[in-house]
């Protein structure tokens, strides 16, 4: 996707970036020809799903119960989990772009753990913690008597779990690319650290906060491994659609192409809607 | 070197396939070269005891295996992937292949090697005191099964229905090592999987045998495939399977013999 | 103090760099720091915005203590009465000139439609009514110039604080933006403090010029005084003056071992000759009759200066000497050539350094 825009650098009002007209002449092959491999291969397994879509049998396969109910999941839950990273993980991004503190190399390391670890592991990881025996999940569920696995909220956390590094690593990017006299500009306007943070900072960061949310939700409704795990597979409560398509490839695959479609269309088309809407650039 | 490639794509057992070029005629019988398995996930244990022994048996000989769920290893023979052998955990997948395939003329008909049967697998020492099906309704009580999809799933269907029980289960895992890692992590209190998985759990699982499971067992049909790149050889590993020596091995993991 | 709104001295010591300014500023007042690249300029507006904390002295304004490290005091500058045009604006590139303007009053309590108001009578004065919608990016240098000047002023500031206001722009707006920027300073009724490396802008804009060089005040007083009798080279270089320091005996400096000048002040001690480039005459001799004021020079460089050329003299002192082209020819000046150098009596001028 080409949805990441280069954070706001240049201060207002000063001369244009020189060199923009653009240089004639055309693209350098040796740039050319792994690009046009690279889009190869990226979407020949797309052309692939294409090539085996029944479409003849679709309308019907998209009209039954379980599919709507998992995409309605999905959708439902990759937003929330999505709704839950921006929560979490802004201030986690600038904390690690803003603040020098002993460990911070580590703690960037950490965050990235969720990149690293196989999916199903981070389930088993979710579980050895919010689970019923967990080190937290045991004390949620006789105290307060809340359970998280095999539950809506046990996916949206495994989704969240597995997303939020692109959203903290995007955003600290953008952070740390952001001109930080704007905020200093914006305190001998009388804006006290969180106006300045809230009406300066997270707009300057905006394209990048962006790019960022819709690579968490991307990966949040894609996410198969951890939410399996953790929170378990039932039509309705936590079966989304990569679940779904997963069991339909036992009996039938081209019921699983037909799901793995309608995942594809309904994401490409929503964040196509998000990009005009809040990415574009005035 | 004895390469076994656990759960890989076809690929990877294409590549492996390729280096030990078959059809040698060495001793034992002309069997040689290397043989290609694909073998359900359930069996990795017991089939890695005995390619042993078909090695030890057939000097000259390399058993490739290629461990994964059986619809996903029907998928990968249909889309080409070189195998010898196809040892399915239902006997549908095995059709799936032969009818793609072609009539499997050479293998003969897939023969039945070996049976397994649904067991309710709890934590170690039954603290819950399950002592049948009916005993997982109890309110309170959390329960994984397979979803439907998968053998183990339609097992648990069957049963069920036999014996008249309605449950709501808490999942319905992919797979039956998803179900039995719950039973483990102790986040349901049972779940109904093969035997010869709680077997190969113990001591943190223990198996309660139910009788309506007599109503859902699984039969594992075995057959060499068509296309097979060493047929001699093939058709020497599934009569080795079916031997006594190799049927001691797979009741010792949970297994019952057809 | 009384009389003065701001009343500080500027310490800050950070690595190898020390600053001590002290700076008093009436209400009315504009004031101009004024010196070369790194003198501390900047370090000291940004003191007085608390953008950066004093290590030492203190910062008063209307008699309250914004920053006083020995008493514990520090008053962030969020909440300082003080507006600051930054050096490139620093526009929010993400509001347009009408929220860029409201801003600041939205922060100090306005609602939402009276701060635009507020703001749109800003953007009036400046001339910007019809560019209220615009993004800073569709902004011309003057324009945006204007909108951070509103900007700052929209919340009233006791302080003003502009750093090198006019420094991002080309000569020609440079010149348009200068003269309306003197008339909204003269207009704001509390303490501007300037900086810029520009002595014109300073000279134009401020009351009183306060030059700084690494970091300590080396020169204050108004521009007239500044310009007659400057007390540095770079000063000096600012306002176009070849500038000695010598002992003085009567009309006499000593400015080199073998350079006694007569001058008409009668001074005792330390003190600065100052005189015009324009005011030393070059000869192929040494001038008849012996007059004074006269040395020998050898030329080391010539370059256009205005109508004429300036000639770059070595010899006992170095000095700078403003001749006319047809001077020049005749005397065949390159570098290397010796001259002789002179420089009239009553062109002069001499003042004590201490």
């Amino acid at each position: 996707m080409t949805l990441i825009e280069h954070p706001l650098r240049r201060p207002a009002g000063s001369r244009r970036p020189r060199g923009s007209r653009r240089r004639g002449g055309g693209v350098p092959v040796a740039l050319l020809l792994p690009a046009l491999l690279g889009l190869a291969f990226l979407t020949l397994p797309l052309i692939g799903l294409l090539a085996r879509t029944p479409w003849s049998t679709l309308p019907q396969r998209l009209t039954e119960p379980g599919v709507l109910a998992a995409l309605r999941l999905s959708l439902l839950t990759a937003t929330l989990a999505t709704l839950l990273c921006l929560l979490l993980g802004v201030p986690l991004a600038w904390l690690l772009a803003r603040l020098e503190f002993p460990g911070r190399r580590l703690v960037r390391a950490l965050v990235t753990v969720p990149l690293v670890l196989p999916p199903v592991v981070g389930g088993v990881a979710l579980l050895l913690v919010f689970g019923r025996r967990g080190l937290i999940g045991g004390w949620l569920d006789q105290t307060l008597g809340i359970t998280l696995p095999f539950t809506t909220t046990g996916v949206v956390f495994a989704e969240a779990f597995v997303a939020m590094p692109f959203l903290v690593i995007a955003v600290e990017g953008a952070l740390r690319g952001a001109d930080r006299r704007y905020e200093e500009a914006a305190a001998t306007l009388g804006a006290g650290r969180w106006t300045t943070f809230t009406h300066v900072t997270v707009p300057l960061v905006g394209p990048g906060l962006a790019a960022g949310a819709v690579l968490c939700w991307a990966r949040a409704l894609g996410e198969f491994g951890a939410t399996i795990t953790f929170a378990g597979n039932y039509p309705g409560r936590t079966q989304t659609m990569p679940l779904a398509v997963y069991l339909a490839l036992e009996t039938d695959v081209e019921a699983a192409i037909v799901l793995s479609l309608i995942l594809l269309v309904v994401s490409v088309v929503i964040l196509a809607g998000l990009r005009d809407r809040w990415i574009s650039t005035p | 070197m004895r390469p076994r490639a656990s759960v890989v794509a076809g690929a990877v057992a294409l590549v492996l396939a390729g280096c030990g070029a078959p059809g040698g005629e060495a001793a034992g019988g002309g069997v040689a070269g290397t043989v290609t398995v694909f073998a359900a996930a359930s069996l990795t244990a017991s089939f890695d005891r005995i390619g042993r022994d078909f090695e030890a048996a057939h000097p000259g000989s390399t058993v490739v295996f290629n461990f994964a769920g059986s619809s996903a290893l029907a998928t990968q023979i249909t889309e080409g992937a070189p195998a010898d052998v196809f040892a399915s955990a239902a006997p549908q997948h095995l059709a799936a292949v032969t009818t793609a395939d072609g009539v499997n003329g050479a293998a003969g008909t897939p023969a039945v090697f070996v049976r397994n049967q649904l067991v309710i697998a709890v934590a170690a020492g039954n603290p819950e005191g399950v002592r049948s099906l009916s005993d997982l309704t109890r309110p309170g009580l959390k329960v994984a099964l397979c979803a439907e999809q998968v053998p183990c799933g339609s097992a648990a269907r069957r049963a069920l229905d036999a014996a008249g029980v309605t449950l709501t289960p808490v999942t319905l895992e992919a797979d039956v090592r998803g179900a039995l890692a719950k039973v483990r992590l102790g986040e349901v209190d049972a779940a109904l999987v093969y035997r010869t998985d709680t077997r190969a759990a113990a001591p943190d699982v223990t198996a309660v045998e139910f009788p309506e499971s007599a109503q859902a067992v699984n039969d594992y049909p075995i057959a060499v495939l068509a296309d097979a790149p060493n047929p001699t050889a093939a058709h020497a590993f599934v009569a080795h399977v079916r031997s006594a020596q190799s049927q001691a091995v797979l009741t010792e993991a949970g297994f019952q013999a057809p | 103090m009384t009389g003065h709104l701001l009343d500080a001295r500027l310490a800050v010591e950070r690595g190898d760099f020390q600053l001590d300014v002290p700076l008093r500023v009436a209400a009315g007042e504009v004031v101009a720091l004024l010196g070369p690249n790194g003198a501390g300029k900047t370090t000291a507006l940004r003191a007085l915005a608390g953008l950066q904390p004093l290590t030492a002295g203190h910062i008063t304004v209307a008699g309250s203590d914004l920053d006083r490290p020995d008493r514990r005091r520090f008053v962030p500058a969020e909440h300082r009465s003080v507006g600051v045009v930054f050096q490139d604006y620093l526009l929010f590139p993400h509001l347009n000139a009408l929220d860029n303007v409201a801003f600041g009053p939205r922060r100090h309590g306005a609602n939402r439609r009276a701060a635009r108001r507020s703001a749109g009578d800003w953007l009036a004065r400046v001339g910007l009514v019809e560019h209220a919608r615009r993004r800073p990016g569709q902004l011309s240098g003057g324009q945006a110039q204007r909108v951070a000047l509103a900007r700052a002023l929209a919340v009233r500031p006791a302080v003003l604080l502009l750093d090198e206001p006019l420094a991002a722009l080309d000569a020609r707006t440079r010149l348009d933006t200068r003269a309306e920027l003197h008339r909204h300073l003269a207009a704001h009724p509390g303490a501007t403090v300037l900086v810029t490396h520009d002595p014109l802008d300073a000279l134009v804009l401020a009351d009183r010029l306060v030059i700084v060089e690494e970091g300590r005040v080396v020169q204050e007083g108004d521009a007239a005084t500044v310009t007659a009798r400057p007390r540095t080279d770079y000063v000096a270089q600012l306002v176009g003056l070849n500038l000695h320091r010598g002992r003085a005996e009567n009309n006499h400096i000593r400015i080199a071992d073998e350079l006694l000048l007569t001058v008409p002040e009668h001074l005792d001690g330390d003190a600065f000759v100052a005189f015009r480039p324009s005011a030393v005459a070059l000869h192929d001799d040494q001038p008849a009759g012996s007059p004074p004021n006269t040395w020998p020079a050898t030329v080391t460089g010539v370059q256009r200066h205005g109508d004429n050329l300036r000639v770059q003299l070595d010899g006992p002192v170095r000095v700078a000497a403003d001749v006319p082209p047809t001077t020049a020819a005749t005397l065949r000046l390159i570098p290397g050539q010796r001259v002789w150098a002179a420089v009239g009596v009553t062109e002069t001028h001499a003042y004590p350094a201490g």
